[in-house]
């Protein structure tokens, strides 16, 4: 960390405050922010599988910081211990932290015992890209299945996190689904 | 008064990512390694006894003749460790809060690697100072 010379007041970014700060952020900032790191890891990947794992990549380095700091900020340093206490976590403080609202539902899978599924009728982040149909089944959501992954990893229940799209009758665009299969230890 | 402080940021991975002797005391070279050898012996309690509760704060976890070793685990398993031989438990408990303070802002950091060490000087001066703050001016030592 460089320690910044003279600013106004503050000389390093260790004497800020650890504030809320503005609640919220331009949405097409992010959108433009978001569209420009697709577009430069399209550049670098030659497939689609890589650009799924370099946008959950970086989910994951948000994901881990954004569980320390709501854990400090709204739970007033209480940790979680419980799978089902995680979950609901993700569900609601998560989401409403950076989406603004908190997720559509969370569900138990019925296939298997170690799945659950959040879902979203419009993911924010999905919001304003249209996947080609080369692309197949690239979806743009393995950003958030990536910060998922972050704050579970991090809490110790190591998972497995993907993005897929289902298809609803009746709507237009497909709903999204964060699918999320827990490790064998958990 | 002297006593004996050592204060210790072990990350996930069981690395220890920031270490710092805090003590008053005269520093002995073989004490150093006595220290860091204590508070590595104290992880495994810590692992076990971080799933059974929601706090952050663990009070003593273990102890060593006369020397206490205190925990506090953060939401992303990161666990600060202070060997002591004090007895006030307010004390630690603000010291441990405003380091995680800290520890936090450092961590935001996109540039910083979770699990590296903390190579920052200015974290290293604002922990010193807060450790002479919270450890020592309590009288009872």
């Amino acid at each position: 960390m460089i320690s910044v010379g003279k600013t106004k007041q503050y000389a390093n970014v260790l004497d800020k405050l650890l504030s809320r700060g503005r609640q919220e952020v331009s949405l097409s900032a992010f959108a433009f922010l978001f569209s420009e790191v697709v577009q430069y890891n399209q550049t670098q990947v030659d497939n689609i599988a890589d650009l799924e794992r370099r946008l959950e990549d970086a989910g994951y380095a948000v994901g881990a910081r954004v569980l320390e700091l709501l854990c400090h900020r709204e739970k007033g340093n209480r940790r979680e211990t419980q799978l089902l206490g995680i979950l609901s976590f993700i569900h609601s403080t998560v989401w409403k932290v950076l989406f603004g609202k908190v997720a559509d539902s969370l569900e138990k899978g019925t296939e298997h015992e170690d799945e659950y599924m959040i879902s979203e009728k419009e993911l924010l982040v999905n919001r304003f890209i249209s996947v080609p149909k080369d692309m197949g089944a690239f979806n743009c959501g393995a950003f958030v299945a990536g910060i998922v992954r972050g704050v579970l990893d991090n809490a110790g229940f190591p998972a497995v996190v993907t993005a897929h799209f289902v298809p609803i009758e009746g709507q237009q665009r497909p709903r999204t689904t964060i699918l999320i299969k827990f490790a064998e230890e958990v | 008064m002297a006593s004996t402080a050592c204060f210790v940021i072990v990350s996930k991975n069981d690395i220890p990512i920031y270490e710092a002797e805090v003590g008053s005391a005269p520093k002995k070279e073989d004490l150093a390694y006595h220290h860091q050898f204590i508070l590595h012996a104290a992880l495994d309690v810590v692992q076990d006894l971080a799933w059974t509760t929601n706090a952050m704060f663990l009070r003593s976890v273990d102890r060593f003749n006369d020397l206490v070793v205190s925990v506090y685990v953060t939401a992303g398993h990161t666990r600060f460790m202070l060997l002591h031989d004090s007895r006030s438990e307010d004390g630690i408990k603000s010291f441990f809060q405003e380091v995680h303070e800290l520890y936090i802002k450092i961590f935001l950091n996109p540039l910083y690697l979770p699990g590296s060490r903390i190579a920052s000087s200015h974290f290293d001066t604002k922990v010193r100072a807060l450790a002479r703050k919270y450890l020592y001016i309590r009288g009872i030592y």
